[in-house]
């Protein structure tokens, strides 16, 4: 893709991300922002593409990927986990006391 | 394949979207992040067809150490340390979009403006994201105490960041950039991240956060064009931007505006405020116990240190006691109760408090003065009525939760120190204000006990 349509796919994805959120309650906020953290875990998929392009025979690029791919791989797991567990009990929260 | 690659992430983007909106109202929100894992996995799924790639059996070990002890971590940390496990995995982010960046310097292809200059910032922001989220871990994690300060704080900010600025500015423009000046720009932009957050005090940690938050979705949507991979691009601008936005709400809340936040750290003894005259007076559990059992209207008002004592199951258990004898018993919720804004609402959900029984600060301030009591369980600086008077004072100007005004304030505290901040509380020596010392786990289960013997 060109650049200019880039910066029409970041203006608009700004304006999405400002639009998704303005309206949520304060009880949300805690748990939106795990969940906008998991979300940019996507990161991994970039990490995995340049891992699988760097040299094999370099280790400065094949350990800078594996570090990469770790710490996307790890953003994205612990920061679905976390979201998962706080929301599942907004969940219990409504049925009027869990137990 | 690559085609099917491309279509699969423009339906990952569309999801992450729809689930990010369906987390914003609680009774989508688990379907929101459950939409959104499975389009994570099918993203990573396809991801592994790209054409021509290779060294999979490493990437196959670096996402299953990363993902599994994230995983494990994030299953077992406690909720009260919730803030912290999500800056850490925030930092991961950041660090994973600046190792993007810095393998495809190593990798030496990176010619051409615009790509070479949005991967130098991304791996600025992402650095900075990387060691200031460690930061934030480390202070909310009790690792780090001080708020460690520079000699000309400010200044020095200011001038590292220049010179990162300059540094990464002449990587962009040069043909064939130094090996060493790349490292020493990514040194720099993690002793960045390191200086500009150490000085901040941890009540102020939610706010930096989230923003650290914005930051990681920035670095990855910059680091998503130098790849040329749309679904990075949307995925951390949609992040960068609600992230933004969720900062600024944050902030609001707490009446601290940003640029505070980042260049005068609050402190306690900067400015000290009006000295408080008066005592606090002692209250025992059973004296305690009657004054609630036998009141019309009971406001609790729980602060973090309720939720470090895992006092919450015993404050639910003494609501329910109490309304069975005929109180009325709400929960009043300060924006920054906890850690962040909502953690405290977490906190009380996990304990099986329903949702119609919890209250904003806007909904429930005009409440106090028409009720009996208002228990204040381990919170300090969210009642303190100085924030409304004293000009002087660190915290003037912040919205408060006004548990002054119930005809009867019990406050559980540890000790007769300070709150978080550092600041003293004019409430605690009010006269309508009765302290009961202990920790908030053992003084509440001596009014249940209280409570239950006055049956009948």
């Amino acid at each position: 893709m060109e650049g200019i349509v880039y910066l029409y796919v970041f203006v608009l994805a700004a304006f999405t991300g400002y639009e998704v959120i303005s309206r949520v309650p304060v009880i949300l906020h805690t748990p939106l922002m795990s969940g906008s953290n998991f979300i940019h875990g996507v990161v991994l998929i970039g990490a995995m593409v340049v891992m699988g392009h760097a040299d094999p025979d370099s280790p400065l690029q094949l350990t800078l990927g594996f570090f990469a791919v770790l710490l996307g791989a790890a953003n994205a797991a612990g920061g679905y986990v976390v979201t998962e567990r706080m929301l599942a009990m907004f969940k219990a929260g409504k049925k009027k006391g869990a137990e | 394949m690559k085609w099917f690659i491309d279509i699969s992430y423009v339906a990952v983007a569309v999801v992450f979207v729809l689930g990010l909106k369906a987390m914003s109202s609680p009774a989508t929100a688990r379907k929101g992040i459950v939409w959104a894992g499975w389009a994570m996995i099918a993203a990573t799924l396809v991801t592994l067809f790209w054409p021509g790639m290779q060294n999979f059996a490493l990437m196959i070990v670096a996402m299953v150490i990363g993902g599994s002890v994230a995983w494990w971590s994030g299953k077992n940390v406690a909720m009260t340390d919730m803030p912290q496990m999500v800056a850490i995995y925030n930092g991961m982010g950041g660090g994973a979009a600046a190792a993007i960046a810095a393998v495809e310097f190593a990798r030496g292809e990176m010619h051409g403006g615009m790509v070479a200059l949005l991967a130098v910032l991304g791996a600025l922001i992402g650095s900075v994201a990387f060691s200031g989220s460690c930061v934030a871990y480390a202070k909310l994690q009790g690792i780090m105490k001080k708020a460690y300060r520079f000699p000309m704080q400010n200044q020095l900010n200011v001038g590292l960041a220049a010179v990162v600025g300059i540094l990464g500015l002449a990587i962009v423009t040069a043909t064939d950039p130094d090996g060493w000046a790349i490292v020493l720009f990514f040194v720099l932009s993690l002793a960045l991240g390191v200086i500009v957050t150490s000085p901040i005090g941890g009540a102020d940690m939610p706010v930096v956060i989230s923003l650290l938050n914005a930051f990681t979705g920035l670095a990855v949507g910059f680091e998503g064009y130098v790849l040329g991979n749309p679904a990075l691009v949307v995925a951390g601008i949609v992040v960068g931007a609600s992230g933004t936005l969720l900062t600024q709400l944050m902030a609001k809340a707490m009446n601290r505006p940003i640029t505070n936040v980042l260049f005068t750290p609050m402190t306690g003894e900067a400015q000290g405020g009006e000295a408080i005259e008066g005592s606090m007076r002692e209250m025992g559990a059973l004296d305690a116990a009657a004054t609630m059992r036998y009141a019309n209207k009971v406001i609790i008002v729980p602060g973090y240190g309720m939720a470090v004592a895992g006092a919450q199951h015993k404050v639910w258990e003494m609501s329910q006691l109490l309304e069975e004898a005929g109180v009325e018993v709400v929960f009043a919720i300060h924006p920054v109760a906890g850690r962040m804004p909502g953690h405290m609402n977490v906190l009380l959900a996990e304990a099986g408090v329903p949702y119609d029984k919890i209250f904003d600060l806007e909904e429930i301030n005009a409440e106090f003065s028409l009720s009996d009591v208002a228990l204040v369980i381990g919170a300090n600086d969210v009642v303190n009525p100085t924030a409304r008077t004293d000009k002087s004072s660190p915290i003037y100007g912040m919205p408060i939760l006004n548990a002054d005004q119930a005809q009867n304030v019990i406050v559980i505290k540890r000790g007769k120190g300070t709150g978080y901040s550092g600041i003293e509380n004019a409430l605690f020596y009010k006269e309508n204000c009765s302290m009961l010392y202990g920790s908030a786990q053992q003084a509440v289960g001596e009014i249940i006990s209280h409570v239950k013997s006055m049956e009948g």
